[in-house]
Parts: C-alpha cells; sequence; structure tokens
C-alpha cells in the first residue's frame, strides 16, 4: 500500500471511529473544555447530522447535475446556440454571488428549515457543473466529431456516444467543485436551521465551547477533503480510460 | 442542409424576426408583471401585504413603467442591434429602481415609522429579466476592457446618486441602514480590510512560492496538494480548527494578546482567507511561469541576461496575466467568504446577514447581502478588464 492510501484509510476509519464512537474520544476533546463543559455534542448523534448533511448535499448536487449538464448540452446544440454566449456570462455572474447570500436569500421563499438550504445548494452547484458541461462539449477536438459524422451517426448519437463520453472527465471536475462547495455551504445551512454539521460548530462558537468546535470542523474538513479525493481518483480512471493524458 | 438553416430562409422582414432569448426574457418579464410588485407590513417583523402593481404604485407612475415595459419587451423580442438593446434595458431597470422608491414613499403612511415596504418578487424577477438582456447586449457587443470599466463606473455613479437623492429613504432595507449607519461603515472597512488584506499577504507570499515551486520542480507536486487540501476544508471548520491553536498562542505567547491574537475574532478569519488564497494564487504563478514560451527565454539569454534579469524582465511580466487571474479568482472568493467571518467574531458584512437570519428580518440580511454582492461584482469586473488589457500588452 502506497504512503498516500495509507493515509486515506487512516483518515477514514478515524472519522468513522469517530462518528460510531464519539465517547471513545471524550478524554481527547475533554483536554479542550473548561467548567466541566460537555467534551462530545451532546445535542444529537453525531452519525445521525453527517448522514443529514451528507444527503442534503447528494440530493442537491444530483439535481444540479441533471439540470446543468441537460442546459449544457441544450445550448451546445443549433437549436440553442443562441443562448450560449449570455449563459456563459450568467454563470460567470453567478459565481461572484457569495453562497451565504443565496443561502440568507432563499429564506423568505422557503422559510426555516432543509428547503432554503437545498435550493441554494442546488442553485450554486448548477455553475460550475454547467460551466464545466459548457467547457467539456464545446472543446472536443474536431476530428472527432468529424470521423462520428463520418459514420452516419445522428446528432443524438454523436452527443450520446461520443460527446458526452469525452467530456464526462471534465464534467465530472465541475461536479466535484460544486459537491465541495455544497459541502461547506450545507455547513453554514445550520444557520437557517438546517441539520447539519455547522450546528456543532455554532454550538461551540455560541458556548465557548473549542471541543465542539473542534470536532465539527474534523469532521467536515476530513470528510470534505475524502469526497474530493476519491472523486478526482475517478476523474483520472475515466480520463486513462478515454485514452486522454492528464493535463 | 442543417436545421438552423431551414429556419433561415423562413425568416420574415430582419426587423421583425423574434429573438429567442429576448421570448425567453420576455415570458419571465411577464411572469414577474404578474407577481406582487411590493410588499408592505405594518411593522419589521410582521408577515407583509404582497401589492400588485397597481395597488403599489399612484395610477401615472404605474403607467410610466407598463410604458418602459412595453420598449424592453420590443427591445427584447425583436432583432434590434445589440446597443439598443442595452439601451433599453438599462432604461427599463432604471426606471423599474426609482418606481420601487417611490412605491415605498407612496404606500407609506405619513409619519408612520414603523412600517415596512420592500421590493416584491414580482420586482425581483422583472429586473432580473432586463438584467439578463442587459447581459446578453454587453455579451454581443464585446466591450473593450476600458469601456467595461467606463460602464461599472456609470453604474456605481448611478447608484449613488439614488441612494443620495432619497428616493430610497423608505425603503426598509434602507431603514434599517439608517438604524445602523456608523456599525455599517466601520464593518464595512472591516469586509474590505479582510478581503483585501488577506489577498495582498497571499500575493506577498504565494507568487514567491509559486516562483520556488517553478524552479523546485520536486517540491510542485506536494506545494500544490498541501494547498489544494487546505482550500477543500469548508471555510467555517477551517476558522474552527484556528481558534483553538490561536486561543492557546493568545493565552501563552507574551504579547500576542496585545496585538490582537485570539480564538476568536478577525486573526483567525484573516488566517483562514489567507490559507484559502494560497493555492491559486501559487498554481497560476507556476502555470504561467511555464507558460512563457522557451523562444523568450532563449532570446533572453542570447542576450547575455542573468537568471534574476531572465526572471524580472521576461518570465515574470509575461506570466503576469495568468497571476493577475490567480489574484481575481480569490478576490472574488475572499469577498464573499469574509461574511463567514462574522461567525467567529471577525466581523464584516455577515454581521447583518446573521443577525438578520437570527431576527428573520430578510431586509437586514440584504443590507448584508447586497453590499457583498457588489463588491464581488465590481471585482471581478475590473479584475477581469486588468487581466484583458495585460494579456493584450504581453501578447503584441
Amino acid at each position: 500500500m502506497s504512503w498516500g492510501n495509507g493515509i486515506r484509510l487512516v483518515a477514514l476509519l478515524a472519522l468513522l471511529a469517530l462518528l460510531i464512537w464519539p465517547q471513545a474520544f471524550a478524554g481527547a476533546f475533554g483536554l479542550l473544555t473548561s467548567n466541566g463543559q460537555p467534551a462530545i455534542y451532546n445535542q444529537g448523534s453525531l452519525l445521525d447530522i453527517t448522514l443529514s448533511h451528507l444527503g442534503i448535499v447528494a440530493v442537491a448536487t444530483l439535481a444540479a447535475t441533471f439540470i446543468a449538464v441537460g442546459l449544457a448540452i441544450i445550448v451546445t446544440r443549433p437549436f440553442g446556440a443562441e443562448f450560449l454566449p449570455v449563459s456563459r456570462s450568467l454563470a460567470n455572474i453567478g459565481q461572484t454571488f457569495p453562497p451565504v447570500a443565496v443561502l440568507a436569500l432563499a429564506v423568505p421563499m422557503l422559510g426555516f428549515g432543509t428547503a432554503p438550504t437545498l435550493v441554494a445548494l442546488f442553485l450554486y452547484g448548477l455553475l460550475p457543473i454547467f460551466e464545466n458541461t459548457l467547457t467539456g462539449l464545446t472543446g472536443l477536438p474536431p476530428a472527432v466529431i468529424e470521423a462520428a459524422r463520418g459514420m452516419g451517426m445522428s446528432g443524438w448519437q454523436r452527443l450520446w456516444r461520443v460527446e458526452l463520453p469525452i467530456a464526462l472527465p471534465v464534467i465530472l471536475a465541475g461536479i466535484r467543485l460544486s459537491v465541495v462547495i455544497s459541502l461547506a455551504t450545507a455547513t453554514i445551512g445550520s444557520t437557517v436551521a438546517a441539520r447539519t454539521l455547522g450546528e456543532v460548530i455554532i454550538a461551540g462558537l455560541q458556548s465557548n465551547n473549542t471541543a465542539f468546535v473542534l470536532q465539527g470542523g474534523l469532521i467536515v474538513g476530513v470528510l470534505a477533503v475524502l469526497i474530493y479525493d476519491g472523486l478526482s481518483a475517478l476523474e483520472r480512471r475515466l480520463l486513462a480510460r478515454t485514452g486522454q493524458a492528464e493535463a | 442542409m442543417s436545421l438552423a438553416e431551414t429556419a433561415h430562409s423562413q425568416t420574415p422582414p430582419a426587423w421583425l424576426a423574434l429573438d429567442r432569448l429576448g421570448v425567453l426574457v420576455a415570458i419571465i418579464a411577464a411572469g414577474g408583471l404578474a407577481l406582487p410588485f411590493a410588499l408592505f407590513r405594518a411593522n419589521r417583523i410582521v408577515p407583509g401585504d404582497a401589492l400588485g402593481l397597481f395597488a403599489a404604485l399612484p395610477m401615472p407612475l404605474a403607467l410610466v413603467l407598463l410604458t418602459a415595459l412595453v420598449g424592453g419587451f420590443a427591445a427584447a423580442l425583436l432583432r434590434w442591434p445589440a446597443a439598443i438593446k442595452l439601451g433599453m434595458g438599462l432604461v427599463v431597470l432604471a426606471v423599474l429602481f426609482v418606481l420601487v422608491g417611490l412605491s415605498a414613499s407612496h404606500l407609506t403612511p405619513e409619519g408612520d415609522s414603523f412600517a415596512r415596504v420592500s421590493p416584491g418578487a414580482g420586482f425581483w424577477v422583472l429586473a432580473f429579466a432586463f438584467a439578463v438582456l442587459v447581459t446578453d447586449a454587453l455579451t454581443r457587443l464585446a466591450l473593450r476592457p476600458w469601456q467595461r470599466i467606463v460602464m461599472l463606473l456609470a453604474v456605481t455613479f448611478a447608484m449613488a446618486l439614488l441612494l443620495w437623492s432619497g428616493l430610497w429613504t423608505d425603503l426598509s432595507m434602507l431603514k434599517e441602514y439608517a438604524n445602523r449607519a456608523q456599525s455599517f461603515w466601520s464593518e464595512a472597512r472591516t469586509h474590505l480590510g479582510l478581503a483585501f488584506g488577506s489577498v495582498a499577504l497571499a500575493t506577498l507570499v504565494g507568487v514567491p512560492l509559486g516562483l520556488v515551486c517553478y524552479k523546485v520542480k520536486s517540491l510542485r507536486a506536494s506545494v500544490l496538494s498541501v494547498l489544494n487540501i487546505i482550500q477543500t476544508i469548508p471555510s467555517i471548520a477551517l476558522f474552527g480548527l484556528l481558534i483553538a491553536p490561536l486561543a492557546w498562542v493568545g493565552a501563552h505567547v507574551p504579547g500576542a494578546k496585545t496585538i490582537g491574537i485570539s480564538g476568536i475574532g478577525a486573526t483567525p478569519a484573516l488566517l483562514a482567507l489567507f490559507a484559502y488564497s494560497l493555492l491559486p494564487i501559487v498554481a497560476n504563478t507556476v502555470v504561467g511561469l511555464l507558460g512563457v514560451s522557451p523562444a523568450a527565454i532563449d532570446a533572453a539569454r542570447g542576450m547575455g541576461m542573468t537568471r534574476w534579469q531572465r526572471l524580472r524582465a521576461v518570465e515574470l511580466p509575461l506570466a503576469f496575466p495568468v497571476i493577475l487571474t490567480g489574484i481575481r479568482i480569490v478576490l472574488v472568493q475572499n469577498i464573499g467568504l469574509t461574511t463567514i467571518a462574522a461567525l467567529v467574531g471577525g466581523g464584516g458584512f455577515g454581521v447583518f446577514v446573521f443577525q438578520g437570519i437570527g431576527q428573520t428580518a430578510m431586509d437586514l440580511v440584504l443590507l448584508g447581502a447586497v453590499p457583498t454582492v457588489a463588491l464581488a461584482f465590481a471585482a471581478a469586473v475590473v479584475l477581469d478588464a486588468l487581466v484583458d488589457m495585460t494579456a493584450r500588452e504581453t501578447r503584441t
């Protein structure tokens, strides 16, 4: 086993251990508390909160992927070409909006809870996926498209059997970016009463309990790094499969 | 014959041809017309009454808006030159912005300081639709960098004029501002200090670090992957992870407390923002330097330049646009991320966003969110223009 994989495995096991038997770590976290504060978050199970956090991110990313890839396909077809320049500019402008602002502004429409967080994650998650799908679909080598056309493939066949498979690694890179942003934004979602790991950190900040802040921060941080890392590995594998050299 | 060509051969006279994007803009705008234009509340917290266009504005003003919208619809739907679309789009936006302020004055009863009027969903949807029209026109016009900066200055000036004229004084967001004008400007200073300070620090450290990574190949992969990991950690988690060590430093290192280092406050925020900024700056410095053509380096060597002279006179200037792109990414990102600093007591516009969420006072959220978005947007426009200018220079 290489060094890198060893570190990944240790991080994953440590994370699972902290989620499943948090009390085993009470001694270590207890060093950071004072005046008999609890060492381990006590307003819900860390495992449940983590699963809820991941669930929100998964649902939002899945929806964002379908819509963003669909929209990118539309604007790169002949009938949608008129929308290409403006959609590119809008995606660019949209990314200057801070995720927190999107989150906070979804509240008046949807009330508190999971709904505004889901909507903010979905809206914000669209942008990187859309942008990368566009890059993937517009950056194809013309020779490949010509070859597919020469084989007598129709427009949809070319899209489905040639363009999308070649663009897949770039699309996946967009999804990875989107997931990382979503994991972070979901954390802030706890300020609008979504059940995410942010509540552990914020409870710690409010009660001046560094142990809570640290365990919340560690779980979110390790989770984000592991997911990012896993998706990167998947991308490299796809690149190798489609025979594209890594940039 | 492709689909596009067949469609083209059947089109009516050029000035009457429909613009597909315009159809979308018009549909969105029509939806906006059907939605309430303004929201009236008896006080800050209670749910409000949604008011349609004719209830929100006195008849003559409602007619002014409808007239402007007719022009806006025509400019959107027909294939007119982009400059006309841009002009009409801006006129509609200006009318909308002025009228929403007048609507607030119209709806607020004389002498009632509790009543709150905010823009309704219809206003936002209309503004969004015509902002899309303006964006499309600007994209089609492909303005030069200095023209974009002039446009930005003009829009900023118009907004400043609107705020200064007092037309918006009765809007709820401005009432929130009036109640905390002093803290607004001090939070604004904190926000700018954190966002620009962290980027400046990261540039001072990141560009030399990128240079080292460029020269020392063995270091490159490991430095970049460490920075990559840092950037993956969600901001609030990173703020949190910095609190424990900083609290320890503040309590145990003599003198640290006096220069303001402690667990919460601006220090963890500045450090976290700095750490986030490193990856794009270092990576872009490396990529920019790697992209310098070997011919240019050879030519410099042939002229008898030393390594330092080559670096200063040839390699860094040629890599500059790419480095500047890194700084642009980081600046826009940090202006947004600084809002989260408020959660660790670091201040900034996030203070209003989170206070607003806590009090379910959405206008207070807007008071924090709108300046943040405007700042990020302005920074993106200015730096994009600078990147284009420098890229053009290095190419000739």
